[in-house]
């Protein structure tokens, strides 16, 4: 297997103050697995989901206060927003959207101040 | 001449009028008698305004002393007697259930002000006509409220509600440029109301002095054509979120903080509410306000403005029957705009949905676990005796009790003001940095440690945290209130921002 058929190229992006849980960074370029889970053999895997791709940013990118990233049933906590290619990832599939190769992913939270 | 000065003076006007007037055989009498009265009519209305930002600066001047107090009576008595009466700087007469009369036409003073929108292709005078017969409320005159109303009120809707319960500070005034030093303790609505009025007696707006809440929120809103959420708490914009959808009415939705800005419009077209995308609250401690994270003042002025152009487009059809979006504003990014695709409205929304489950508007303090407000609260997470107030450190520093004096807040705020000799490591860096601390005790390990942050809020977790990894066997206390109330007992010449 080639490099490219095993890790995606994944845009992350961070904004409304989530970059600030990242190391201040905006924009991260990942290479992120093509299957999950990552422990098991590979008639036991499946394509790399958002899923997958929340719980692999926290336990590899995400730099302090888990809590502020991760919410319940392997989602993100509530208030933030997450994007599929520049639209809602409501319209993508949520959770069970399957990433593709050189897909942009961002995560913002609401903002409220005024 | 000699005949002229002879004659009592207020027969000198009409004499050279009429003189005049059989002169220039070129215009009728009653060409000049309608001239006279638009600018008897102009001049009234800048009488008008003088004496409105006359009241402004006589209510909110200082009181010095008693003296001072009657004099100021006495002038806003005689404000009040030559203004003969007239409404116009009496805002609380205006009220939002009275009737709003629409109007078929224009009149010429206002064809005069708005002439350049009406000339403006796709716009003109049906756009104008239909924002004369709009109205708007604006919740919150802070930051998004401040540019948003001006330019609501200076466009020319016709009734412009204002909502705040809160007043004048200096530390606002960076950002809420509607508002100015003068009016310092003034309430918040009424200084906007009063703001827009000077920038255009057209508008009629009315003032709501108060917090907006489930008990009368709903009432307030009715009486509106639409919504704009310029608001700085998550309570308040999850109770406008419904009260939108029960009253029908278009919401449009802004928000701001550090760099960062977002809009959305909620509730119209077929659209998401607040509720589709947002279905439960964020915990409270994930929310940051602009008090605590900071913002810079031009941002939510942007915002402002986009929510006032988003609320004109709607007021006059002006936008497209475009899919739902949420625009992103990010001042230090190279693309400092972007327009997202939203869903549209969610069938099992609880709100907005086909069987929607609140019909009513709900308790959303208790919703939301934070209040209606965007003050910081105060926290109580160690008891009493394992704090020290401003007066007990004091004394510990006049006896040179020797000691550490742990600062956590984050280093931007260090770098504004401090006490001497203390040492800054941030609550979030400290878990990792306690070697630092260590180090600090010079050998000493039964050295008191003091932590102090900016409120008194951030040093409680620190005290546990060095607690918990025992730093020290001497005392770890934390200051009660903080800096802010280290300025406020001890040294007033301690900066507070």
């Amino acid at each position: 297997m080639s490099q490219s058929d095993t890790t995606l190229r994944i845009e992350l992006q961070f904004s409304g103050g989530m970059e600030l849980l990242f190391d201040n960074q905006k924009t991260i370029h990942a290479k992120v697995p093509a299957l999950f889970p990552v422990d098991v053999s590979t008639e036991n895997k499946h394509a790399a989901t958002i899923r997958d791709l929340i719980s692999w940013t926290a336990n590899n990118l995400l730099k302090e206060r888990p809590e502020l990233f991760i919410g319940v049933d392997g989602s993100v906590r509530s208030g933030i927003l997450v994007l599929v290619n520049g639209a809602d990832w409501e319209l993508e599939g949520e959770l069970e959207y399957e990433l593709e190769d050189r897909d942009e992913i961002v995560f913002i939270s609401t903002l409220h101040g005024g | 001449m000699d005949r002229l000065a002879g004659d009592s003076s207020s027969f000198k006007l009409p004499l050279q009028h009429s003189f005049m007037a059989t002169t220039a055989t070129t215009e009728s009498l009653e060409v000049r008698v309608k001239r006279l009265e638009q600018e008897k009519a102009a001049l009234e209305q800048e009488v008008r305004a003088l004496r409105l930002e006359q009241s402004i600066a006589l209510a909110s001047a200082p009181a010095g002393g008693a003296r001072a107090q009657k004099q100021q009576e006495q002038q806003q008595q005689q404000c009040a007697n030559t203004n003969g009466g007239a409404a116009t700087n009496d805002l609380t007469a205006s009220s939002a259930f009275a009737p709003f009369e629409k109007v078929a036409a224009l009149t010429n003073p206002e064809i005069a002000r708005y002439g350049r929108q009406l000339i403006l292709p796709g716009f003109g005078i049906q756009a104008q006509m239909d924002l004369r017969n709009c109205s708007m409320l604006v919740v919150g005159a802070g930051g998004l409220g401040a540019s948003c109303a001006l330019y609501l009120g200076a466009a020319g809707v016709g009734r412009l509600g204002i909502v705040d319960h809160d007043t004048v500070d200096i530390s606002n005034l960076h950002r809420q440029v509607i508002h100015n030093e003068a009016r310092q303790g003034m309430s918040k609505a009424r200084s906007a109301a009063l703001s827009v009025q000077l920038l255009n007696p057209h508008c009629e707006v009315i003032v709501h002095e108060l917090v907006l809440e489930s008990s009368n929120a709903q009432e307030i809103i009715n009486a509106y054509d639409i919504v704009i959420d310029a608001t700085d708490n998550v309570a308040t914009r999850y109770l406008l979120n419904d009260a939108s959808v029960l009253g029908q009415k278009p919401l449009v939705s802004g928000s701001a903080l550090r760099l960062d800005g977002q809009l959305t419009i909620y509730n119209y077209r077929g659209g998401p509410c607040y509720r589709c995308l947002f279905p439960t609250p964020p915990p409270s401690e994930t929310v940051t306000n602009c008090s605590d994270g900071g913002v810079l003042g031009v941002v939510p002025g942007i915002i402002g403005c986009l929510q006032a152009l988003e609320a004109i487009k709607i007021a006059t059809g002006l936008n497209k029957e475009d899919p739902p979006t949420m625009t992103l504003f990010s001042a230090n990014s190279s693309t400092m705009f972007r327009t997202i695709k939203l869903r549209k409205r969610k069938a099992e929304c609880i709100m907005c949905g086909d069987s929607p489950t609140i019909t009513k508007l709900i308790d959303y303090v208790r919703f939301c676990g934070s209040s209606a407000t965007d003050k910081t609260p105060d926290l109580f997470l160690i008891p009493f005796n394992e704090r020290i107030t401003c007066q007990s450190y004091n004394e510990v520093l006049k006896g040179r009790v020797p000691h550490l004096l742990l600062d956590v807040r984050e280093k931007v705020q260090f770098d504004i003001c401090s006490l001497p000799s203390s040492l800054n490591i941030p609550l979030k860096a400290l878990p990792n940095e306690l070697e630092k601390v260590k180090a600090s005790l010079e050998g000493q390990p039964d050295r008191p440690v003091y932590v102090v942050c900016r409120r008194g809020n951030d040093s409680q977790p620190a005290v546990r945290i060095l607690q918990e990894n025992g730093i020290t066997t001497g005392e770890v206390k934390d200051m009660v209130g903080g800096l802010e109330r280290w300025s406020n007992t001890i040294d007033p010449d301690f900066p507070k921002y």
